[in-house]
């Protein structure tokens, strides 16, 4: 456990690293189901890249490379057999595999279509179903704070023992709607746990710039909730520093605080340059202390699974993928006046303006610009 | 039967929804022990405990964007603000979060955000607005504004029973003010209809909240005054609004006065304008004017804020000059 966490980052992943998890009480099965779902994490933003160099991507592109152990074991140490909900965010693809997303809903999403879970109304994994336990996000950093206290307000007045998590990154400690939501749960005891991915950027803006704490697990402090830090990278002790708070408020003990101390290798989204990041540091990261890379050490050299057994699950990966983009590739794009239903319970539909009455499309061609205008092509 | 308050016939609303379904629960800043800023929900504590009436930190965003939380999980929130100033807190909760919710992730927000609105009460720039606008052009929200006590309870009780979240703004100025019978039984006004108000053939008040009290006081004085026949329109609901009603009593009268207590530019007046010059403007025997308060912050002082906001001969001034249009 990393009670004494270091203060710089260099130091920390060291010496988080030197200390393997050994009582997270998983199965062998369990250890490989992360294994599979890191894997499908990054496989599948891999065929995400594809096609969006392909235009077939119609927006922009978010990686969670290098971060794929946070999402996933933070996420496994829910219980979906309890009706647990979580609501990611940006970097979070794999949180939303292990409850239950499919590659193939991805895929259409990011490419616009008809039959993606929001029928082509929202981008990227900004989607959620309550049945399998995951809640659409919305943009505005923060805001899924207040929301998923009141979802689990919701189990506490109810008596339900089911659990909630919300992840936020290190930005978005900074904003308003973060404080109100983790106040008024603490006050409340609801059963949730805040997971902040400390990946070291907001965008381009480093953590130096967005607070002024040295780490910001002390923020739990102020709302007099327990405050935890784990190594981001470690899939193991993301599940169980997780998995800790998600007993303390199955037991009724409330909101809990987790750091996760991670990097983000890649771009704001696809589009961004990274600049701004010092040369190397990337490169350390990957050579260093990629998720994968160290799992698959752990899974061989402490676990005595094949290499063999996890070029199995690859493979296996790999063709899920195929299968899903042939199925998405194939699906319709949605019909315009679908734009009109839905926006209310009562009415079902609005009506077409007066100028687009018996007219389907107001344009002959739909533009794929390159991007939002954000860069040059 | 005893005449009941506006005030009184919102807090009978909320005890007979949380009487009828256990997913109704209240929530706000001192709504549960103290009975709220404005006593409407004294007496819900004791009745129904503090599970489902609820006191919360200051916090607006963390109130609305709970209840929208609770809401998607099948409950039925009604969050009070203790005045409808602070709803702009909690703006880019309903305008981002709430709004959207249904269209772009098939969640639903079945919820209530209710509060004492207006002025005419001294209460200076943060305890008098009227924000209905800044919610009008938001696909996704209802807005309700009664102006009776009847209308209270009966649209309160619609708004806990729609499956979408609707913004119900109180005029305290009414509060304690006005009294009636209020109707026996499970009383439901529909969201989405406007009401006649008073009957008339010459031309036409569009209003809604407080200044339809003072539009009615307009239409009697002129009357009685002037011989004209005004008819008054309460609107009651701003979104969705009622075209066809408003449509019918401009092809009633041909002369149209819009009054609202709101500031003019940008105001729910405009938007009534558009509407009927898009529909009806071949209906119209002269011009659509307004009279709303002026495009100030509204002042405490009470030469100030009488100033400001519309007053009863404010709309006997326009409507003689519509009629002699």
């Amino acid at each position: 456990m990393a009670s004494r966490v270091p203060r710089t980052r260099a130091r920390q992943r060291s010496e988080l690293a030197a200390n393997p998890a050994v009582s997270h009480g998983l199965d062998r099965a369990a250890t490989m189901d992360l294994y599979y779902y890191m894997r499908l994490t990054r496989s599948l933003e891999e065929r995400l890249v594809n096609l969006y160099r392909q235009t077939k991507v119609v927006g922009g592109l978010f990686r969670s490379l290098g971060q794929e152990a946070d999402a996933v074991g933070s996420a496994y140490a829910l219980d979906r057999t309890r009706g647990d909900i979580l609501s990611p965010l940006i970097r979070n693809l794999g949180s939303m595999l292990v409850q239950g997303a499919l590659p193939l809903e991805i895929l259409r999403q990011y490419m616009a279509k008809a039959d993606s879970p929001t029928r082509g109304r929202e981008l990227n994994i900004h989607y959620g179903d309550l049945v399998r336990g995951f809640v659409g996000q919305i943009s505005h950093l923060g805001d899924m704070v207040p929301v998923m206290a009141g979802v689990t307000l919701s189990f506490k007045l109810r008596g339900e023992k089911r659990v909630g998590l919300v992840y936020v990154g290190d930005g978005a400690t900074s904003t308003g709607a973060f404080h109100e939501g983790i106040n008024f749960a603490a006050v409340q005891r609801c059963p949730l746990v805040v997971v902040v991915e400390n990946n070291g950027y907001a965008y381009s803006t480093p953590l130096s710039m967005q607070t002024a704490v040295k780490e910001l697990k002390d923020k739990a402090l102020a709302y007099g909730i327990p405050g935890e830090q784990a190594d981001g990278n470690d899939v193991l002790a993301t599940y169980e520093v997780t998995r800790r708070a998600v007993d303390r408020a199955r037991r009724g003990e409330g909101v809990t605080l987790i750091e996760l101390m991670t990097y983000r290798r890649k771009g704001h989204a696809e589009h961004d340059n990274q600049s701004y990041v010092p040369p190397g540091e990337i490169e350390q990261w990957e050579t260093a202390n990629d998720p994968i890379a160290r799992y698959t050490r752990v899974l061989v050299e402490e676990h005595g699974f094949a290499q063999a057994q996890l070029d199995e699950t690859d493979a296996r990966v790999e063709r899920e993928i195929d299968a899903a983009t042939d199925e998405a590739e194939r699906s319709p794009m949605p019909d315009p006046l679908d734009a009109l239903v839905g926006i209310y319970a009562d009415p079902p539909a609005l009506e077409p303006l007066w100028y687009r009455s018996g007219v389907r499309s107001a344009v002959s061609a739909h533009e794929r610009p390159a991007s939002w205008g954000t860069h040059d092509g | 039967m005893a005449e009941v308050t506006y005030l009184e016939a919102i807090r009978q609303a909320l005890f007979e929804e949380m009487e009828r379904d256990e997913n109704v629960f209240c929530l706000g800043e001192d709504i549960g022990r103290y009975g709220g800023a404005f006593k409407v929900t004294d007496g819900l504590l004791a009745k129904f405990g503090e599970r489902r009436v609820i006191d919360t930190p200051i916090s607006e965003a963390a109130i609305v964007g709970a209840a929208a939380g609770a809401a998607h999980m099948g409950m039925r929130p009604v969050c009070e603000m203790q005045f409808i100033d602070f709803i702009s807190c909690a703006y880019d909760m309903l305008t981002n979060y709430v709004a959207t919710a249904r269209y772009r992730a098939m969640l639903s927000c079945p919820m209530v955000v209710r509060g004492p609105s207006g002025g005419y009460v001294r209460g200076g720039p943060f305890h008098s607005q009227n924000p209905e606008a800044a919610f009008l052009h938001t696909p996704g929200l209802k807005i309700v504004y009664p102006a009776t006590a009847s209308d209270a309870l009966g649209l309160l009780k619609s708004a806990i029973r729609d499956e979408d979240c609707v913004l119900f703004f109180e005029h305290k100025y009414l509060y304690r003010r006005i009294k009636e019978e209020l109707p026996k039984g499970d009383h439901l006004v529909p969201i989405g209809k406007a009401r006649i108000a008073r009957e008339g053939t010459d031309l036409s008040i569009i209003t809604y909240a407080a200044t339809v009290w003072k539009a009615l006081e307009a239409a009697e004085q002129l009357q009685k005054e002037d011989g004209l026949s005004v008819e008054v329109l309460d609107l009651r609901t701003l979104l969705p609004m009622d075209d066809d009603a408003i449509l019918a009593t401009v092809k009633k009268t041909n002369r149209v006065l819009i009054v609202h207590e709101d500031t003019r530019t940008g105001g729910v007046a405009g938007e009534i304008t558009a509407r009927i010059s898009e529909k009806a403007f071949e209906w119209l025997d002269a011009p659509i004017l307004r009279v709303t308060a002026a495009d100030v912050p509204l002042p405490y002082s009470p030469p100030l804020e009488d100033y400001v906001l519309p007053q009863t001969s404010d709309i006997v001034l326009a409507a003689r000059r519509l009629a002699s249009y």
